[in-house]
């Protein structure tokens, strides 16, 4: 066969931009840590213009293999606001249940797969795999119970397609949640227990005083509503979104770091959340929090993976609500009419908000949009995180100290490819 | 009766030469395959171990990047052969495909019969263009997998 042979190659993976962390040591002390993250929404923003409102939802489900359900979302209620519908019932709670799906598989691939073998000491989680298959096993299953929600309300063959503005192409009957019902009873269970084995982890100490961002909604853990809010006073409706936050260019890297205007860094994701919406949480997840006797308030980013675990036990908890209260709708989604204006989304992806906004024509057509992911807007944080958390590990080797870095990185959850994949470490010391 | 074959093509159609597993996937949809499965994937590696999990062949097409020539088909028997996971510890967010195969492997999970091929890209940034060389290749791997079905189905004929 011409042209092919079979070797082994040095990788197979996604390669979906690429990142990078310099760091500068001069006679032991920390001179400079720059943080690198290649960023896809500018190229989305400029292949969205001239497209139907209608395609939004699929292009940007595109932008991550992760959280697909976060952009889809955010451009839905983004392109509903300038139609002027509002979704309700039992299709608003079917946009939360696939939600909750997207939550399990992310947080749970994130606390077992990438997070846990940093902390148990092991290099990843093939080797984590070998010494305790039965905890990899539990999350696979775990993960799988999300897979199969968002599969069954977003569509098997690819990336979710069922979703779209106005509600859903197809809604489900009552009884093809049945099977799936019953693996959430048991997956409830098990993410009690993923709670106790992230809690029994050592953390560093590392508490930051951090600018936490999230939406809040009065009713509800937020997933596709409500107000932004912080623990600094910050309180707006997303429409105001860019008049309070802006993207800066920083010399060193081709991403835009997003700052609150006036405050500076800020800290979006699971602490954020967990932090300013406490009061919201089920029931069920805010006994499990009190019985390992977890802070109301959390502020080491190390803690990420147990506030995780905890929002995974709260998507379950909820999912098993609204299919139990399940009604199937009489229609699969509002009618409206196409009229021109500029709608903001903004909506709680797994590793926090990812803001869109659209300027919509007469035919529908997008003139203008915006695409905020939560990895652009941690960026700047993460980079002060290391900042602070470099100089306490300065006698490390390079190699343990590469090592220590990434795993203060991974406390972010940074994403695969709404900002960056493959990062490479580059340590200087003279 | 013959088994189910699940036919996985990995990628981005928005980063050039990385969507070559989803081209593949669609000169395949041309073909009349009987019991075959073909479906699309980001290449999260859970979720490839989750959707293969019934299935006793496996195909999975995928763009790579070793360093060779753009346009190198590698072929791995991964039932046989380690798929090298050596870039992960210095990534910060992967457990792609190669992660998967490793994974399941340790679990004792993986199907009977993987078959992987990786296209060797070269076009890796944002856009919707497949390298000429690429697509070359392409056309070369639908006719190896549509050769592999053929020899499954043979084996199955014989062992009947």
């Amino acid at each position: 066969m011409k042209n092919t042979k079979t070797i082994k190659v040095d990788y197979l993976a996604r390669v979906e931009g690429e990142g990078a962390l310099f760091i500068k040591i001069k006679d032991n002390e920390l001179q400079d840590c720059k943080l690198k993250i290649f960023e896809p929404p500018r190229f989305f923003e400029a292949f969205l213009q001239g497209r139907h409102f209608t395609e939004a939802p699929d292009i940007t489900a595109r932008i991550c293999g992760i959280c697909p359900i976060a952009y889809i979302m955010s451009s839905i209620h983004a392109m509903e606001r300038i139609l002027g519908i509002e979704v309700g019932g039992q299709l608003r709670e079917l946009r939360r249940l696939i939600y909750c799906g997207e939550w399990i598989e992310s947080h749970v691939l994130h606390v077992f797969m990438l997070h846990a073998p940093d902390f148990l000491g092991y290099q990843d989680a093939i080797q984590l795999a070998g010494d305790k298959p039965e905890l990899v096993k539990m999350a696979l299953r775990l993960k799988k119970a999300g897979n199969e929600l968002v599969r069954l309300l977003g569509g098997r063959e690819i990336h979710p397609i069922n979703n779209k503005v106005g509600g859903f192409y197809k809604v489900p009957e009552k009884q093809d949640f049945a099977p799936l019902l019953e693996e959430l009873k048991w997956a409830k269970d098990a993410s009690i227990e993923a709670v106790k084995v992230a809690n029994s982890l050592e953390c560093p100490d590392f508490d930051q005083d951090y600018e936490f961002i999230a939406l809040h909604h009065p009713d509800e853990y937020p997933f596709n509503e409500g107000r932004l809010i912080s623990n600094t006073g910050l309180d707006i409706d997303i429409q105001d979104y860019e008049d309070h936050f802006e993207e800066i260019h920083v010399e060193h890297s081709n991403a835009l770091h997003s700052i609150h205007i006036e405050h500076g860094n800020y800290f979006v994701g699971p602490l954020a959340r967990y932090n300013l919406n406490y009061n919201q949480l089920s029931e069920l997840t805010k006994q499990v929090a009190v019985d390992i006797g977890y802070d109301r308030i959390v502020t080491n980013p190390f803690q990420s993976i147990v506030v995780r675990s905890l929002e995974t036990v709260y998507a379950i908890d909820e999912a098993i609500r609204i299919i139990e209260n399940y009604e199937k709708p009489e229609k699969p989604a509002v009618d409206y009419d196409i009229k021109p204006g500029i709608g903001w989304g903004c909506t709680e992806a797994p590793r926090g908000i990812l803001y869109h906004r659209y300027e919509i024509d007469e035919k529908g057509t997008i003139k203008t949009a915006k695409i905020v992911p939560p990895t652009a807007q941690n960026q700047s944080r993460i980079e002060e995180d290391l900042s602070n958390f470099i100089p306490k590990y300065m006698d490390l080797s390079d190699e343990d100290l590469t090592w220590k870095c990434e795993q203060a990185v991974r406390n972010y959850d940074p994403c695969i490819s709404c900002a960056t994949h493959f990062l490479k470490l580059d340590i200087e010391r003279e | 009766m013959t088994e189910s074959i699940l036919i996985i093509g990995v990628g981005s159609p928005y980063r050039c030469d990385d969507s070559v597993g989803l081209a593949i996937l669609k000169q395949l949809r041309l073909h009349e395959l009987h019991n075959v499965h073909l479906m699309e994937r980001s290449g999260e590696g859970s979720d490839i171990m989750d959707i293969w999990q019934s299935y006793g062949h496996v195909i999975l097409v995928d763009a790579v990047q070793s360093g060779s020539a753009p346009g190198t088909i590698h072929r791995i028997d991964a039932n046989t052969e380690k798929v090298p996971t050596d870039f992960f510890h210095y990534s910060t967010h992967a457990f792609g495909v190669a992660e998967a195969v490793e994974m399941a492997r340790t679990l004792g999970e993986l199907p009977k019969h993987v078959l992987i091929y990786g296209i060797e890209g070269k076009d890796f940034e944002i856009g919707k263009e497949i390298s000429a060389e690429i697509e070359k290749s392409a056309e070369q791997v639908v006719q190896q997998i549509l050769d592999d079905i053929h020899s499954i189905r043979e084996k199955e004929l014989a062992h009947a």
